[in-house]
């Protein structure tokens, strides 16, 4: 039987983008995924206070809830976002990594439903919240 | 009585070209996904100059989902801000030298974004463009809506919910 959590490693560090975040998977088992993306200056999107950008945010909590996905032990192949609501607390602190925990918690033969939370150092207090529905498909 | 005689063509584009350019040039992130703006008087449509580091999913090839999302988001983000700064920089409360010089205002601030994913983003240019449904002093809503080859094709479209930047820090009131 083919590892799961390995495939879903190698298919998110394929990802260009997520190279280019500098993405990094650290745990991924049966549904629950976590990534960590380093603070870095090109992701600035408030000039004024260092705080990096929310669509950064969203691209690791997409990244997070597809692996999330693909690592379910019902998933037999990739999957493709269909809709993803984020929720923004607060700003994330300039200067600290901003770590995703997704988990996939329902998963039908078409649909996976998702939900993640993204913080930085201060765990305790979210920066971001997600929900979303992905496409459950055969191959990848 | 004879009205005000208009400005020269130069100088009203110039204004606002240069504020457009300091809003979009002065964020970072903006420049790191190659989104640039167009701009048709007060109308502005966002371009996702499409490169590589843009793939989510290699095989396919598609952009990456998120990618997408930002692309929606600083539109949104930039087309409302752009919507309200217009009277001021009209005007010239605004001082675009300023502004270009890296003074910018307090831009919005994203509460929630909710991305409707329709197809698969293809590697090549994408184009949004988003509508300020309700403007209020304290929240705002938009609309944005993004294609690639076909504008009636859209591959995703989004809604936002945003705090808008408050003029001046005022003592607080209870039940504010």
């Amino acid at each position: 039987m083919v590892n799961k959590a390995k495939v879903a490693r190698q298919f998110i560090e394929a990802i260009p983008h997520a190279r280019a975040l500098g993405m990094k998977l650290t745990e991924i088992s049966d549904g629950t995924a976590v990534i960590t993306m380093p603070y870095d200056k090109k992701l600035i999107g408030d000039p004024k206070t260092g705080v990096i950008h929310g669509g950064a945010v969203s691209a690791v909590m997409d990244t997070c809830c597809g692996a999330a996905v693909m690592s379910h032990p019902s998933a037999p192949g990739g999957t493709a976002t269909m809709d993803l609501r984020i929720d923004y607390m607060r700003a994330a602190h300039p200067g600290q990594a901003i770590t995703t925990t997704a988990t996939c918690y329902h998963i039908t033969r078409n649909v996976a439903f998702v939900r993640a939370t993204a913080v930085d150092e201060d765990t305790d207090n979210p920066v971001a919240t997600a929900t979303g529905s992905f496409t459950v498909e055969t191959k990848f | 009585m004879s009205r005000q005689r208009p400005e020269p063509m130069q100088v009203v584009k110039q204004r606002r070209d240069a504020a457009l350019n300091a809003l979009v040039e002065g964020v970072p992130y903006i420049r790191f996904l190659g989104i640039e703006f167009d701009r048709r008087g007060d109308e502005l449509t966002g371009l996702l100059n499409f490169n590589d580091t843009q793939i989510g999913n290699p095989f396919l090839p598609a952009i990456h989902g998120g990618v997408t999302a930002a692309f929606l988001e600083v539109t949104s983000i930039i087309t409302l801000s752009w919507s309200f700064l217009w009277p001021d920089i009209e005007s010239g409360a605004i001082d675009v030298e300023q502004m270009a010089r890296g003074d910018l205002p307090n831009l919005p601030k994203t509460i929630d974004f909710t991305v409707d994913y329709l197809r698969s983003g293809l590697p090549r240019d994408a184009y949004a463009r988003a509508t300020v449904s309700r403007a209020g002093r304290r929240y705002a809503s938009v609309r944005v809506e993004a294609w690639q080859d076909n504008r009636s094709k859209l591959f995703a479209q989004a809604v936002g919910h945003f705090r808008m930047p408050q003029p001046t820090p005022k003592p607080e009131t209870p039940g504010d």
